[in-house]
């Protein structure tokens, strides 16, 4: 047999080991990305094979952590898929100017990059004062660096770029202090913001949201995973709530798709429409 | 041969037109393809390869299967994969060889799906990209074509691979769809 068959067996049990000893469950995610990832993990961390990874796993309390923080692929930028924002901004914004508190529900937030374009964002619409955004994660490492917003400067053309073709109407250096090789995002942008630990394989509903973002996260589920959550995304929208994926996900393979309208055909943007009367 | 993967990277555009017009619309591979472009560029590759091939020309959509007789091109920004049951999957991960898409990633993931009934095919190019998932590929009992970097716009793909992957076959650009057609069966244009 080669290793490679071998391999795929080694990483069914270290999966089953994850969900049986900490009740994380990867047996959704996409094989093909999550293989690279799991091997990548092991030889990070210097293993000569997944069943050593299974095995400390099982019997190392503390590793969990590392596994998490490691499949986890907390890779974002600040207004990434720029076109998007636009699109909130002209489309979403105003809908949503007439509520008197606006929940904004951020999943799969990675080191917060979502998060705080939206709050510039809404800034800039004159509306974060009313708004609250939730940006959930299953990484706590990855929290812990969203809390902090600190990104390296080499990244700051791309951003600045992203932020260019979103339309920003100030100076993203406005939003941020530079120093040394990095970037730290004001204190002001985060006053509205809640980072929290979520699993969207496992945990539920979130609440009366007005607008739920979550971009590049359900490419890396297989389709019944991104039923559920696109299921728990539909019952935690208010009716007429907004949802945003990522521009190369679409929900056309999905049973929730009647649930939603499509702003644009160019745009990932939905609307929740009312569900329909079971005659 | 089930399928091919290509890499290419920089002189890639005109390069994979040249190798594109050698196909006939029987050719049955599916045939997927990374170059490195910026998102700008994309639309734009998209409708030149269109131009240039007897084929269908898309770009690789998630979730999507893989269509024999058909050519799909990697999107800006995301990595491609394949997955065991023939559809694509797209992915955000950390870029490859300072790259996203990665021709590392695509062959890697090509090669465990279709083994000994894939080809690989590696362009000019001036970074090492694709080496190490033509390596996969051919250890994994796929064949791996490389341009001869004597003749390559840029040498440095088509060498890094020469020098971690070895090559079936070392062959100058005019010479690779000739070879491609051949073996999927098909007589020489
Ligand atoms: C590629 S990032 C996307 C970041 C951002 N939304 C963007 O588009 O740039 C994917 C994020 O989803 C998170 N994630 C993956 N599986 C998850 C799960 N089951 N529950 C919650 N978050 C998850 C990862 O930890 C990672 O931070």
């Amino acid at each position: 047999m080669h290793l490679t068959d071998r391999q795929d067996i080694e990483i069914a049990l270290f999966v089953e080991a994850l969900r049986k000893r900490h009740g994380y469950d990867f047996g959704q995610y996409a094989p093909a990305s999550f293989k690279r990832r799991v091997l990548g993990l092991a030889t990070a961390l210097h293993l000569r094979s997944v069943s050593e990874l299974t095995e400390r796993v099982i019997h190392d309390d503390g590793f969990i952590h590392a596994v998490i923080e490691r499949l986890s692929v907390p890779v974002s930028e600040l207004f990434r898929e720029p076109q998007t924002f636009v699109a909130l901004r002209e489309h979403v914004l105003p809908q949503l100017a007439s509520y008197p508190h606006i929940n904004i529900w951020q999943a799969g937030c990675a080191h917060g990059e979502e998060a705080y374009s939206m709050a510039i964002l809404l800034r800039e619409a004159g509306m974060y004062e009313r708004a609250q955004i939730y940006a959930t994660d299953f990484s706590d490492a990855a929290l812990a660096k969203a809390q902090e917003g600190i990104y390296p400067s080499r990244e700051m053309p791309l951003y600045l770029e992203n932020y260019r073709k979103a339309g920003g109407k100030a100076r993203l250096q406005d939003y941020c202090t530079e120093k040394y090789d990095y970037l730290k995002m004001h204190d002001e942008l985060r006053a509205h913001i809640t980072f929290a630990n979520h699993n969207l394989v496992s945990d539920g509903v979130f609440g009366e949201m007005h607008l739920i973002l979550c971009r590049n996260v359900l490419i890396y589920f297989t389709d019944p995973l991104q039923d559920r959550v696109l299921g728990l995304f539909r019952d935690s929208l208010v009716r007429g709530g907004y949802l945003c994926i990522g521009i190369k996900e679409s929900l056309s393979f999905s049973a929730v798709a009647a649930d939603f309208q499509l702003l644009s055909r160019e745009l990932p943007v939905f609307r929740r429409v009312a569900p329909k009367a079971v005659p | 041969m089930e399928a091919c993967v290509v890499g290419a990277s920089t002189g890639g555009v005109a390069a994979l037109r040249r190798l594109l017009r050698g196909l006939d619309a029987g050719f049955r591979p599916s045939v997927i393809v990374v170059q490195h472009t910026g998102t700008e560029g994309f639309g734009m590759l998209v409708s030149l390869l269109r131009d240039s091939c007897a084929l269908p020309v898309s770009e690789a959509r998630a979730r999507e299967p893989v269509l024999p007789g058909h050519v799909y091109l990697a999107p800006p920004r995301y990595h491609l994969l394949v997955e065991h049951r023939r559809h694509f999957s797209l992915s955000v991960d950390e870029r490859v060889c300072h790259v996203r898409p990665s021709a590392d990633v695509l062959f890697a993931s090509a090669a465990e799906v279709w083994r000994e009934q894939l080809v690989a095919v590696l362009l000019t190019g001036a970074n090492d990209d694709g080496a190490r998932g033509a390596a996969q590929v051919r250890g994994l009992g796929g064949k791996l074509i490389v341009q001869d970097p004597a003749e390559a716009e840029a040498p440095e793909m088509p060498a890094a691979a020469l020098r971690l992957a070895g090559a079936d076959h070392l062959l100058p650009l005019a010479g690779i769809a000739p070879l491609l057609m051949k073996l999927a069966g098909r007589p020489a244009a």
